[in-house]
């Protein structure tokens, strides 16, 4: 399989593993990834906050560029994901729409192809019983909640994919992968998203919910697809510990991590020391054990 | 409560344009709010928010703190038994708000600007840019400043920006949709 590549910004910065991951992951799978040669930002939260054209034509760039190959396009960034959906959904059902997106970009774009999440690649197109038979290295003994946040799911008008209140893929998947998933009622709570950044005091809160629940239903770490969920859990979980005096030490993963571990990869491969929590060791004990 | 004068019914129509969605439609069940993840800090519920805008409390609506508390999590919309999108009034609130000054916290203002601009030079996000410029504009020059260290070492962080090759491409993207709305009006 062949798939049109858009890493997002996040996976050159804060998200670097989850870059490592997905090639790595990709590369078991036998999944061939074309990066999107010179893509651009998706524009993100800022573009549709303040222009919608400029929030169609800037994801629309790089959905163009994939359309000219034939290719559809994976993307790891949950954000980017929504964005991308988004255009293509415009440039889909609104011919007016579609022709000022077609002439900001100056390209006749016409949403041929379809964009997937990375849940979506493991789920629907490559299916659970394929990663399944990949799986050398079970993840025995894992017992993590998995974390779908808001944009995977939502809305299910654009995604179309699995169950806004209740979705179970990525539980379904990290079982086949050998986990033993935990059930919680958080599946699709937000995490705070940038209000850790513009109102830490109200941001910080919602993520401490989240960490605080899987704790106390038993998990041992949290399973993501999102770099904005993963830099809330992760890098700002010592935040979190400081302004409500408790200690977490819980291991946040990348859905694509986990695969790739499972699949034979060694955690250090796919990235996984780079998390701010230190996430090898659990990983190591169980591979031990 | 004020009456709907003519001002206030454009504006109405206007956000039921702008958001797809239509305020009529909510028979103030409070669903939203009762699955808001962020309502606890909210002055006003959105159920509260869109009474108001039922009401034609314009004024009132735009000065609410809650639209930009309001993290877009869709739960709302998603939830809503009417099909309004309540997700989408807050964000062309926060549209309004700022068109009209009145934002009550203009921080997510700074930093979209900062960000659409970064995004217009370099084609894609210059992090440290975005963070160092952010809290300089806010006045909170060493915010997150605990985390800037391990992000380095990690390689999260580049302190050069980095422009990709196609910028002219992505450059022309705005300045023709700066052209395309200038046309318009």
């Amino acid at each position: 399989m062949k798939l049109a590549y858009y890493p997002g910004c996040s996976q050159e910065s804060a998200a670097l593993e989850y870059g490592i991951s997905m090639r790595k992951m990709a590369e078991v799978l036998g999944v061939e990834l074309w990066e999107i040669p010179e893509w651009n930002c998706c524009g993100a939260t800022a573009a549709h906050s303040v222009n919608h054209l400029l929030s169609l034509a800037l994801p629309a760039r790089n959905l163009a560029i994939a359309e000219q190959q034939g290719l559809d396009v994976v993307t790891p960034c949950a954000g980017c994901y929504n964005r991308l959906k988004v255009t293509e959904h415009y440039v889909r059902e609104n011919q007016q729409m579609r022709k000022q997106v077609q002439e900001a970009i100056g390209a006749n774009y016409r949403a041929t192809n379809r964009t997937f999440s990375v849940l979506e690649l493991l789920v629907e197109r490559l299916g659970i019983d394929f990663i399944r038979s990949k799986v050398t290295k079970p993840l025995k003994g894992l017992k993590p909640v998995c974390y779908y946040g808001c944009l995977l799911v939502r809305p299910v008008e654009l995604t179309g994919f699995d169950d806004p209140e209740d979705p179970r893929s990525m539980d379904n998947l990290v079982r086949a992968l050998g986990a033993e998933p935990v059930d919680w009622p958080f599946k699709t709570e937000c995490c705070g998203a940038a209000l850790t950044n513009t109102r830490p005091e109200i941001g910080l809160k919602m993520t401490h919910t989240l960490l605080k629940t899987a704790v106390e239903m038993g998990a041992d770490s949290i399973v993501t697809a999102c770099p904005i969920c993963m830099l809330n859990l992760d890098m700002r979980q010592s935040q979190v510990e400081k302004e409500f005096e408790v200690k977490f030490d819980l291991p946040v993963y990348y859905v694509t991590e986990l695969v790739a571990v499972a699949a034979g990869i060694s955690p250090q491969e796919a990235g996984i020391n780079l998390h701010f929590v230190e996430a090898v060791n659990l990983l190591h004990n169980l591979v031990v054990t | 409560m004020q009456a709907l004068t003519d001002f206030n019914h454009n504006f109405i129509q206007n956000l039921e344009d702008q958001s797809g969605t239509q305020i009529n439609q909510c028979y103030q069940c409070g669903k939203c709010s009762a699955g808001c993840p962020a309502a606890f800090a909210m002055d006003y519920t959105p159920r509260q928010v869109i009474r108001m805008l039922q009401l034609g409390m314009i004024k009132e609506s735009l000065q609410a703190d809650s639209i930009w508390i309001c993290a877009t999590c869709m739960t709302c919309s998603t939830r809503c038994p009417r099909g309004v999108d309540t997700a989408a009034l807050m964000e062309d609130l926060r549209r309004q708000a700022i068109r009209e000054g009145t934002a009550s916290d203009r921080k997510i203002e700074i930093f979209n600007d900062l960000f659409l601009k970064l995004v217009e030079k370099y084609g894609r996000i210059y992090e440290t840019g975005l963070i160092l410029g952010f809290n300089l504009k806010t006045s909170q020059i060493f915010k997150d400043s605990q985390l800037g260290v391990p992000m380095l070492r990690r390689g999260k962080l580049h302190l050069l920006p980095k422009k990709i090759k196609a910028v002219e491409e992505v450059q022309a993207i705005f300045k023709r949709v700066r052209e395309m709305e200038r046309q318009e009006r």
